[in-house]
């Protein structure tokens, strides 16, 4: 562990005189814009800064949805930013089929990425044709339910320890006047629950069929079925919650109004930045305490082709610095997510945190919906999923069928 | 084709010139009018509620900035702040926080001027001096263009970013500020055309003819005769596209880069980037201040905004 | 042509008028370039399988296919009729009687006029995020009324998927009205006064006189507030993502927002542009048999 992160530290006093010959101000957009977020944006921007460059940050507010479109726009119009974040997979896709990114196999090899970065498919959806278009810095996984100590102490019932715990005690939640189930309204939100539900109750292989085959038998099948029964009571449980975005909802759950929130381990960072501890303020329940899986989705930077040589310089510094070892242990601690290489030490990681490290070293993991499906899919999705959470006169039975379709329409 | 006509159909039905007079001048001589005061107090009562109900927007916002965030947990959104705090404002102004950016709307405030300001001027110049050609100069096929400008108005902006965003990449002047003014023109072009148009439409027939006599030509007469007696119609334009410019937010976050962010785009990120807890006071007092430019252009030029209209939309 | 004779020399002769043209390029090029050039663009485009970048490979009508299974832009297609349909009527009564009061000789006719048209300065970003903030239940005017003791008081209509779409109208409304009201009264104000005289003397009462006699003489405000009416219709976004995203659930679409959604956060260009295509065929319908009308009917000249 030890040598190997010496190896690391050498590979990047490589880099790091070219990046200082060449100092250059590279803009990075980002959608990283809450408190937790912009916190750990500070950690990269310092990072990226003692190399001698400069770090000008383009963050757009508003969730990736408003802030793609704007970086897509940018690219193809020409007028490309130094870097540019998005999710792994393949949101970025056709930019580089375009010629419009640029290839950095070159820093990959030189800093051998193939080695350090865990686990391997990380890489993969950065690599088209054989070469390496990004660099990944987190994993972020979807599959937690956090749930709010103080709530389920209210409710005078015991904090539950998985999903079918948690849906038995839903009255007792309501009867305190507590939202059982927090689900914000922005449409990715209520299509990422419904994926976490289906890996937790459908499993590993189901989702694998689904998602990455595209099976749409086994989407219309009684699995799946099981899974919108699920949907059915999270949709019961969510009513009352009047909010927009995902951490307005991690909020209710740690001011004690919802009971429970289907979040990823972004939503850490606002527990953390609430002060509040795991185990004691709050619960975390990976897989939904029923099968213990995580996704390995996340946030990878993108570098379109430059001109400019001295900024060309800088992005490879920047590609360097974001997966140096105390850059990436500085940032997932500030952000709640896991780091992309398996050899730095996260001693100052919490429970959760912990709990996601074994898992990943389990090797319990699957890819994320972002890498198996397009975005077009995705958006089909989250209209589906945004309906039904919000109206309770579709049913369970008709919500799949319109999945089903989805899945066999989708590339 | 047909649109034009239309078009100039209406212009046609317009008042007549000598009314266009008493238009500019506001209410005068006698009106049907009784001085009985239960119809006053009719009147005014309904004027003074519907004022109320515009006012009270305006009036939550002012509140809760002067509010402290426990103050706004606790209370009513109508009730006066108990204890006034300017903080919120200057939170807004100076310190609000967008990724790293920790500037508030501050950045913004000489972007939006700078876009504002050359794309204001060049938007009118170039509507104006086309509805002059349109109104007096009128040549072959002007209408049919005209047509396709009018029902370009109606196009949603969101359809045309993509177009847009290849010619301006050919251009070679995708993410600069000539871009962006170049793309308020296009898009203010429709309505201002078509005011421009109307108004000069409207203008006494005799002065352009006796100057054609005196053997003035295009420009002198653009620039001598219409331009002098154009006053409202300029103030209505400059009112139209100095509002629209200052609260776009699209163009401005697609077509430029960010050194040219115009506020806006702040006031969006403070208003999206929710670090906790919303703070309603800070997104009031943002609010407030990204829409105080329009407004104080607004009050100051209010009168003649409506004067204009009268002379340049009610023909359109 | 229905002409309007200025003196502009004949234009037959092509150079006679170049000034004139060459002050027209922007426009010229304007319309035909942006306008003309990306609506056909955008209708070839919408045949094709594009992606994130356009790309010519045709599919035929399976973006329309697709287009009009989808139950968002069903509810889309639907939350646009009722909006627009509620939207120009209510516009256009409210402003015409705001007008016709303030057309009654009234003190402070510009402190009124200000205050009504304050709104109109106002992006509809900041329009959204205040009425979204007055229809909240928690802290808007549900919570005021029900504090006052009437507790089982509920207006939430941006959070009852039934009528949320009047609760984006009322935002609309505070906002737009304001511009109708000044058009109305430009319009009244160019209404000749012997009108008024002469229906006093005829004894016709002043309800009956604004709506058989002066409305029918203000048939070009009419048409021009429509047509500025109507194309901010068409347009509605920005104060759909500012008050609601579209929700609760999908029940605030519109097709704007369709539009810009599957353009760019898809990242499925022909199905975005398919949505466009339809769009302009609904502006299409609403322009065309208009200025059929204007053209074919028997229009009194002045």
């Amino acid at each position: 562990m030890k040598l190997r992160s010496f190896a690391a530290m050498l590979a990047t006093a490589v880099a790091l005189p070219l990046g200082a010959a060449s100092a250059a101000d590279l803009e990075v957009t980002h959608w990283w814009t809450s408190g937790g977020e912009a916190a750990a944006v500070a950690e990269l921007a310092k990072a990226f800064d003692a190399t001698g460059n400069h770090w000008v940050d383009g963050a757009i507010a508003g969730s990736g949805g408003t802030a793609r479109p704007i970086m897509i726009s940018r690219i193809t119009g020409g007028d490309p930013m130094g870097a540019t974040q998005f999710n792994h997979g393949r949101q970025a896709e056709e930019l580089v089929q375009a010629g419009l990114m640029r290839d950095l196999t070159d820093v990959a090899t030189r800093e051998k990425w193939k080695d350090i970065v865990k686990p391997a498919s990380l890489l993969d959806s950065c690599t088209i044709d054989g070469k390496i278009y990004c660099a990944p810095v987190n994993i972020h996984s979807w599959q937690w339910l956090w749930l709010s100590n103080a709530a389920f102490k209210t409710a005078g019932v015991d904090v539950p320890k998985n999903w079918d715990e948690f849906v038995a005690a839903a009255p007792a939640l309501e009867k305190a006047g507590i939202v059982p189930l927090a689900v914000g309204g922005q449409p990715w939100q209520a299509a990422g629950a419904f994926d976490v539900l289906m890996v937790a109750i459908a499993g590993k292989d189901t989702f694998q069929k689904v998602f990455g085959d595209k099976d749409e038998d086994v989407a219309a099948g009684p699995e799946i079925a099981k899974v919108f029964k699920a949907a059915d009571d999270a949709r019961r449980m969510s009513k009352g919650t009047n909010v927009q975005d995902w951490n307005q909802a991690t909020n209710m759950v740690i001011t004690g109004k919802a009971g429970g929130q289907i979040m990823g381990d972004w939503a850490q960072g606002e527990f953390a930045l609430a002060g509040q501890k795991a185990g004691t303020d709050y619960t975390c329940l990976p897989g939904l305490g029923v099968n213990e899986i995580i996704s390995t989705g996340g946030d990878a930077f993108y570098f379109p082709l430059l001109k400019d040589e001295e900024k060309s310089k800088a992005q490879e510094a920047l590609a360097s610095t974001l997966l140096d070892p105390k850059t990436q242990v500085a940032f997932n601690l500030k952000k709640g997510s896991l780091p992309v290489r398996g050899d730095v030490d996260l001693a100052a990681a919490n429970d959760c945190m912990k709990k996601g490290l074994d898992i990943l070293a389990k090797g319990n993991v699957i890819q994320g919906t972002d890498q198996l499906l397009s975005a077009d899919s995705q958006k089909q999705k989250e209209d589906l999923f945004s309906e039904f959470f919000a109206n309770p006169s579709i049913t369970p039975e008709d919500a799949q069928k319109r999945f089903a379709d989805i899945i066999a329409n989708a590339e | 084709m047909s649109d034009i006509v239309a078009f100039n159909s209406v212009a046609e039905e317009a008042a007549p010139k000598a009314q266009a007079q008493r238009v500019l001048a506001g209410p005068r001589g006698a009106k049907p009018r009784r001085a009985l005061s239960g119809r006053n107090i009719m009147i005014y009562g309904t004027l003074v509620v519907v004022a109320l109900y515009y006012l009270l927007p305006l009036y939550v916002m002012v509140m809760t900035s002067l509010k402290g965030m426990p103050e706004i947990r606790l209370g009513n959104i109508f009730a006066p702040p108990v204890e006034i705090t300017f903080e919120p404002w200057v939170k807004a102004w100076a310190s609000a926080c967008t990724g790293l950016n920790c500037d508030g709307l501050s950045r913004g405030f000489w972007n939006s001027v700078r876009i504002t300001v050359p794309s204001t001027l060049v938007s009118i110049a170039i509507a104006s001096v086309n509805g002059y050609a349109l109104a007096n100069w009128r040549f072959k096929g002007a209408e049919l263009f005209f047509t396709i400008l009018i029902v370009g108005a109606f196009i949603p902006y969101q359809v045309m970013i993509y177009p847009i965003v290849i010619v301006l990449r050919e251009m070679g002047i995708y993410g600069t500020l000539t871009g962006l003014i170049i793309v308020h023109t296009i898009f203010g072009m429709p309505i201002l055309t078509l005011l421009f148009r109307n108004y000069f439409a409207g203008l006494p027939e005799e002065l352009f003819k006796a100057a054609r006599v005196d053997g003035a030509g295009f420009w002198t007469i653009y620039f001598k005769i219409m331009l002098p007696m154009s006053l409202p119609i300029f103030v209505v334009a400059m009112i139209l596209q100095v509002t629209g410019i200052w609260n776009d937010f699209l163009f401005g976050v697609v077509f430029t880069r960010p050194e040219y962010y115009p506020m806006t785009v702040q006031l969006n990120n403070i208003v999206n980037s929710v670090q906790g807890v919303k703070e309603y006071n800070v997104n009031m007092a943002a609010t407030i201040l990204t829409g105080a430019v329009p407004l104080f252009v607004y009050f100051v030029s209010g009168r003649l905004f409506v004067r204009g209209i009268a002379a340049g939309a009610v023909k359109g | 042509m229905a002409g309007h004779t200025q003196s502009s020399g004949r234009p037959n002769q092509w150079l006679r008028n170049l000034n004139a043209k060459i002050a027209s390029v922007p426009m010229i090029l304007t319309a035909v370039v942006i306008f003309l050039g990306g609506t056909i663009w955008t209708v070839v485009y919408s045949f094709t399988n594009s992606k994130l970048l356009p790309r010519l490979t045709f599919v035929g009508f399976d973006q329309y296919e697709r287009l009009w299974d989808a139950p968002r832009w069903l509810v889309s297609v639907q939350n646009l009729a009722i909006y627009g349909i509620f939207s120009l009527i209510f516009s256009l009564v409210i402003g015409f009687v705001l007008a016709a009061l303030m057309d009654q000789k009234i003190r402070f006719e510009n402190t009124f006029r200000t205050i009504m048209l304050y709104p109109f300065a106002l992006s509809f970003i900041v329009t959204g995020l205040v009425w979204q903030w007055l229809l909240n239940p928690e802290f808007g005017i549900q919570s005021v009324v029900r504090s006052l003791g009437w507790e089982t008081f509920t207006f939430d209509p941006l959070y009852n998927a039934d009528i949320v779409i009047y609760g984006i109208l009322i935002a609309a409304l505070w906002q737009g009205t304001g511009l109708v009201m000044c058009l109305m009264l430009a319009g009244l104000r160019g209404i000749d006064e012997d009108i008024w005289k002469a229906a006093r003397v005829d004894g016709i009462p002043m309800w009956k006189t604004y709506i058989f006699v002066i409305i029918p003489m203000m048939r070009g405000v009419f048409i021009t507030t429509l047509v500025i009416i109507a194309s901010g219709i068409v347009k509605v976004y920005d104060l759909v993502v500012a008050q609601t995203s579209g929700g609760p659930g999908i029940a605030s679409e519109v097709p704007a927002k369709y539009v810009y959604d599957y353009m760019f956060q898809a990242q499925n260009l022909g199905q975005g542009f398919a949505a466009s295509t339809m769009m302009l065929i609904t502006v299409a319908i609403i322009i065309v048999p208009w200025a059929y009308l204007e053209f074919g009917g028997g229009r009194k000249r002045v």
